[in-house]
């Protein structure tokens, strides 16, 4: 097949101009058929999504597995809260804060980029330090980070009310400006993939020595992908936080970690469809297990499955994945018409290089 | 003085239950890398094992009123099933996998334990005694120990006694030492790789067993998160101690439990609450400056 460039750009726009119409139109129906419950778990997936594809972007192409994004979720969901509250409570129970927070309410948009800012100011910090650790010590460093940045949020009580709830965040999400996020963070994970920095970073990441060889700096090109995979992160906790309105520490910490890394690798973390593939899944294989809890009705009797049930088989489901299907559902290819495939000869090589032995 | 030796006991007994626990997180990761996240819930599961299966508030002995001995012995048995259940269904697919991937994988395993115990025993915290007469302080003057320190700390000597004993003096335990140093290796030299790995699990499962026993004794109080914080602090002794050596992971264990006592006895005021934050970035400085650990193992250098 000869290829123009006009052909190669198109063939480059279209698995992200596919996922991103998936994702749309997927929620446009699900938001015109379901009622306001359904709106609220569409809302909330879009957001889940927001977080899965910004942790993708460093997961997927560093091969590094982070423990610790969550921590940038809470740190963002925390920026959220501080500039958005009213005024009057900032005062009353968190003394500590500047007084410029204290006094002042931000719109949305302010927040929004703020906790995404600080999110990545701390991932610049964290990530200089850590990441020329390789492996499974980044990992465990980002899982001490996690559980630092936990001890800190919980205690901090004249800054982050420590373990009470902050209440009162003004609530701005709905189905349509999550998505507009999530649209947003799919769109910056598929840019970077293919930037020059993105393409280094996967090539260090399948040939570290042969990389490293070619003149690429490791330790920058993970950097890059880790300052803006924490901004996209942190991003995601502030509309975490505008969406649900209340804030606790708990819930920023193993389950949520378990819950994220379970969709990235179900759907398969060496791509982005891979990402978001495995957030809709997660969310349905929930879903369903949550309205079987509740009882279904066949004739005249109902079953129903004992509480808990739900998380027991997500924990089995993703056992199964890690067993059967390492590379997760999408194999960790990006979605691609056939006949593209054995043109670019893309086999989706990250995978096992990732995930495999 | 007397603050100084108190704060020293006070250490080595909660060195004493650290150094148990990341011995059984480093028998595993010595052999298989495997850091098993679901150690916390199988300690869980040992407390939870001594209670009537039931979701009542009020935590009705069972086990827990047996004779000692056969208490002891029946716990540590539960423990050890699930924790040989776990290898068979879930790590023992994922062998060659890599060490995040099995990470993972225990994260799974602990999400189902956890949940599994939520949906038997109820999500509300339960108050349990077991061998409250432990609380009871001895006096040498103006020196106060809580009989449960001197029994922490004995019994992990017994155990780290036994578990020395197994590893230098049985063929299966110097088969061990030799899949912990290299594995590959030591399978070519006709180690059988399974029966290592299942008595590695079996050994963790002891130990998480008799954790269990002793943190039961000093909270009172069963919940289902309970196993977690201190597999945390045993997994963080595992990589300041060195992975994969068990004498690091025992050093470990005390250094970690000595740095927390001491940062609780001395960090200013106000920074006292975010003592264990101080105690998570020791392992980041440890990772970035020393990633051997305290007693590094010869293998270690190719595997962190």
């Amino acid at each position: 097949m000869i290829e123009t460039p006009s052909g190669r750009l198109l063939r480059g726009l279209l698995p992200p101009v596919l996922v991103m119409l998936g994702v749309a139109i997927l929620t446009v129906i699900a938001v015109q058929l379901g009622g306001d419950d359904l709106s609220l778990t569409i809302t909330e997936t879009l957001i889940r999504l927001t977080v899965v594809v910004g942790l993708s972007i460093f997961v997927g192409n560093s091969g590094i597995v982070s423990f610790g994004h969550i921590g940038f979720m809470c740190i963002g969901a925390y920026v959220a809260a501080w500039a958005t509250c009213n005024p009057m409570w900032k005062q009353l129970m968190l003394t500590g804060l500047p007084t410029m927070l204290q006094e002042n309410q931000y719109p949305f948009l302010v927040a929004v980029a703020g906790g995404g800012i600080l999110a990545a100011f701390v991932g610049l910090i964290l990530g200089a330090a850590i990441l020329r650790l390789s492996g499974i010590a980044a990992s465990i460093a980002t899982f001490a980070f996690l559980a630092i940045v936990n001890n800190v949020y919980s205690n901090w009580d004249t800054v982050t009310a420590a373990t009470s709830s902050i209440i009162g965040i003004p609530v701005e999400v709905d189905p349509y400006m999550a998505l507009a996020f999530a649209l947003c963070a799919i769109a910056i994970a598929f840019w970077f993939k293919d930037t020059r920095m993105g393409l280094m970073l996967r090539a260090s990441r399948d040939d570290g020595v042969a990389a490293r060889a070619s003149g690429v700096s490791i330790l920058k090109v993970r950097l890059v992908a880790f300052v803006l995979s924490a901004f996209v992160v942190g991003v995601g906790g502030t509309l975490w936080a505008q969406f649900l309105g209340v804030l606790t520490v708990d819930m920023f910490y193993l389950p949520m970690t378990f819950m994220t890394l379970a969709m990235l690798i179900v759907g398969g973390m060496g791509s982005v469809t891979g990402a978001v593939v495995g957030t809709i899944a997660v969310t349905v294989f929930v879903q369903l297990f949550r309205a079987m809890e509740g009882g279904v009705t066949v004739g005249a009797t109902t079953f129903a499955l004992p509480q808990g049930t739900q998380e027991i088989a997500l924990g089995i489901a993703m056992a199964l994945i890690l067993i059967f299907l390492p590379a997760g559902l999408t194999r960790s290819r990006e979605l691609r018409l056939r006949r593209q495939r054995a043109a670019t000869g893309d086999t989706g090589l990250g995978a096992p290089a990732s995930l495999g032995s | 003085m007397i603050n100084l030796i108190q704060t020293l006991i006070d250490a080595l007994a909660l060195g004493s239950l650290y150094a148990l626990a990341a011995l059984g997180i480093g028998l595993l990761f010595g052999i298989l890398r495997l850091i098993n996240f679901s150690y916390g819930d199988l300690i869980t599961l040992g407390a939870y094992a001594l209670i009537v299966p039931s979701a009542d508030a009020v935590a009705n002995m069972f086990i827990g009123n047996w004779p000692a001995a056969l208490m002891i012995v029946a716990v540590c048995l539960i423990v050890v099933i699930a924790a040989l259940l776990s290898d068979a269904l879930v790590f023992s697919h994922i062998r060659r996998a890599e060490p995040s991937t099995l990470m993972i994988a225990s994260f799974a395993v602990s999400y189902v334990i956890q949940n599994g115990i939520l949906m038997v025993y109820g999500a509300r915290p339960k108050s349990a005694n077991l061998w409250s007469d432990l609380s009871y302080q001895i006096t040498f003057g103006e020196l106060h120990i809580p009989l449960l320190q001197i029994v922490t700390i004995a019994a992990t000597l017994v155990l780290m006694a036994g578990l020395t004993l197994l590893l230098k003096r049985t063929s299966l335990g110097i088969q061990m030492r030799a899949a912990a140093e290299d594995f590959k290796m030591a399978r070519y030299l006709g180690v059988r790789g399974n029966m290592v790995i299942g008595l590695a699990f079996a050994l963790s499962g002891v130990l998480a067993a008799v954790a269990a026993l002793l943190l039961l004794t000093q909270t009172g109080s069963l919940s289902q998160t309970m196993g977690t914080p201190l597999m945390l602090f045993a997994f963080i002794a595992t990589v300041v101690g060195g992975m994969g050596s068990l004498l690091g992971a025992a050093a470990g264990g005390f250094a970690v439990a000595f740095a927390s006592v001491f940062l609780q006895a001395y960090l200013p005021e106000e920074f006292r609450p975010f003592r264990d934050s101080f105690v998570f970035a020791i392992v980041i400085l440890m990772l970035l400056f020393r990633p051997s650990g305290l007693i590094p193992t010869k293998a270690l250098v190719e595997r962190v």
